[in-house]
């Protein structure tokens, strides 16, 4: 023990050494922090600046100076969105929009990526490099005979031209295949087969709890992906009947010169994909880094 | 014995059919709503084919080809594209890699940054778009408001082109970077330390060690990135259309100097409702996507370990 107290103290190394030192241990100096926090700051800004803009009076977003805290405004001017546009029916359908497709897409994914990484079937490999082909492809390029068959099937001005098109994506399979691949063992699913079990019951009782994880990330980018979807719903959907992202349009387009009811408006959108993010940020950078999101 | 017979063959249906049944409802709904609108855009294409003509369709071959080649319009919105398409990717992949820099350092609250880059990812296109026009606006934007501190005066940044395309590309580098930079922060988290230490020891600074050991041993992620981030930017459609959103919003400005291929696209066949002119749009674009990703990969193939 008192060996340690008659130890020395280190010398702490300083300038030109220290930062070699840093260097070589790959720790942040005040500059990296600093960088970090302007990166921070700018990426947080804009959002902040919309949800400053919602809680003030009409006339502050064109005054000068800007005006940067919120003010006290916020429901007044929310009550106001919901009064100039059905933004109620907006939200609800993207609730049932981007939930369907949340749902289906995990189950479906989950239920191919299954067979794909453990059942041998013949042609298996020409139907997974299918699947991974399709993937790089940008489906809305398809978007003009898509609009024609929901207009043939009467669904044109209709959510369910927006749900049925996203209920699978080629990206979840392959996505939940990869995990399937590494997170169960061939030994356990043979065991179950010697007991009799049937693919379906294998599935259901030792597949899916292990792939609650990546199911749970699965899920959590296809409701944002899904949310926040544009273009389609754009051409298929008509002003009456909008999604957030599409009512959205229609304000910022429409005669209106009141911007401070449109970024209202937008941070009422952003709402729900923030409480996601805020509630499973860690997931979600996760899943980013292990590859989990297309581009 | 027949009780066996029966299992034994219940269990041969099983693992030679029911995996078929597994697969079945991705093929099905991708195959009908994804594979075959992708396929029959080829064929619309070759149609003259206008909701608002009675005529109904009939087959012209090349003819919208023809027309595109002929049309200043399309030319216009290509090399708007590809102005758009340089401006957005290469500030994104350098930023990205200059982040992921940053956050490989043994950082403090290293969640709290890395969720801070991705938040710009999680908003919609949507709402990005209607607050950047705010803050790009002419007469009272914030933008113009800090250039005018430091005198540049007042900038009509919808007016111009290369204005107009600084703007846009400001809010796709914005909203894009962090995802990149997440992406190439799992590689480079993948290099082993001793690298650094020995070139530290040699004397090499940290700007030498970013160019010489992080980018080349990244040389994969970056070329996936610049094909990824090409097949994204060569078709920007929300972005120039919310930039000026009003009754022309599909025109890309007054003098269509923000109107790219992808929102060329929109106005042919949604304002003007020529499915076959726009169907042949999408054709020309997804070739030309292809090219310059193939240009994007032949140029980050080049990045070299030394």
């Amino acid at each position: 023990m008192t060996a340690v107290l008659d130890r020395p103290a280190p010398v702490r190394p300083t300038g030109p050494a220290l930062r070699a030192r840093r260097l070589a241990r790959r720790v942040a100096g005040p500059w990296t922090y600093a960088a970090l926090i302007a990166v921070l700051a700018g990426s947080a800004f804009p959002v902040y600046w919309s949800f400053v803009v919602s809680s003030q009076t009409p006339d502050a977003i064109d005054s000068v100076p800007p005006v940067l805290v919120p003010g006290g405004h916020l429901f007044a001017n929310i009550a106001r969105v919901f009064d100039t546009t059905d933004f109620a029916l907006a939200l609800m359908n993207s609730i049932v929009v981007a939930g369907t497709v949340t749902v289906s897409v995990v189950f479906f994914s989950t239920l191919a990526g299954f067979a794909f990484a453990k059942l041998k079937f013949r042609g298996r490999n020409v139907l997974l490099l299918l699947i991974i082909g399709t993937q790089a492809i940008p489906t809305e390029l398809g978007i003009i005979p898509l609009y024609m068959m929901m207009s043939e099937f009467g669904w044109a001005g209709q959510i369910h031209a927006v749900i049925v098109p996203g209920l699978v994506t080629a990206f979840g399979v392959f996505f939940m295949r990869q995990y399937f691949e590494r997170a169960i063992p061939d030994e356990l699913l043979e065991a179950g087969r010697m007991d009799g079990c049937h693919s379906l019951r294998l599935f259901w009782h030792v597949a899916l709890p292990a792939a609650r994880p990546a199911a749970a990330v699965l899920g959590l980018f296809t409701f944002m992906q899904a949310w926040n979807d544009f273009f389609w719903p754009l051409v298929v959907l008509v002003p009456e009947n909008p999604t957030v992202q599409t009512a959205l349009s229609t304000l910022a387009s429409g005669y209106t010169t009141d911007y401070t009811l449109v970024l209202t408006a937008a941070t009422i959108g952003t709402v729900p994909v923030l409480a996601v993010f805020l509630l499973f940020g860690r997931q979600i950078v996760g899943g980013i880094m292990s590859g989990a999101v297309k581009g | 014995m027949a009780l066996i017979d029966k299992a034994a063959r219940r269990h041969r249906w099983d693992t030679k059919f029911a995996p078929y049944g597994y697969v079945t409802p991705y093929f099905l709904i991708f195959g009908v709503f994804g594979l075959f609108p992708l396929l029959y855009t080829i064929w619309v294409s070759l149609q003259h084919r206008n909701l608002l003509d009675e005529g109904g369709a009939y087959v012209v071959w090349f003819a919208n080809y023809a027309k595109l080649l002929a049309d200043p319009y399309f030319w216009n919105a290509m090399g708007n594209t590809l102005s758009l398409w340089l401006l957005t990717t290469v500030p994104q992949i350098l930023f990205a890699l200059g982040i992921a820099a940053l956050l490989n350092r043994k950082v403090r609250t290293r969640t709290l940054f890395r969720m801070g880059v991705i938040l710009p990812n999680i908003t919609s296109v949507a709402a990005v778009t209607i607050i950047f026009a705010q803050l790009f606006g002419r007469d009272f934007g914030l933008v113009n408001w800090v250039l005018d501190l430091f005198g540049a005066g007042q900038i009509d940044w919808q007016a111009g082109t290369a204005t107009s395309h600084i703007a846009i590309a400001v809010m796709v580098v914005w909203r894009w970077t962090g995802y990149h930079a997440l992406i190439f922060l799992a590689s480079m988290q993948a290099i082993s330390p001793s690298l650094y230490e020995a070139a530290t020891l040699d004397g090499a600074s940290g700007w030498q060690q970013f160019w010489r050991i992080t980018v080349p041993l990244l040389r994969p992620q970056i070329i996936f990135t610049t094909i990824i981030a090409t097949t994204g930017n060569m078709r920007l459609l929300a972005e120039p259309l919310l930039f000026n959103p009003g009754a022309a919003a599909a025109t890309g400005g007054s003098d269509r100097q923000f109107q790219t291929a992808a929102l060329y696209l929109y106005e042919q066949g949604f304002t003007n409702y020529d499915f076959g002119y726009s169907s042949a749009i999408a054709v020309v674009l997804a070739i030309a996507t292809i090219i310059v990703a193939g240009l994007g990969y032949l140029v980050t193939k080049r990045i070299q370990t030394e």
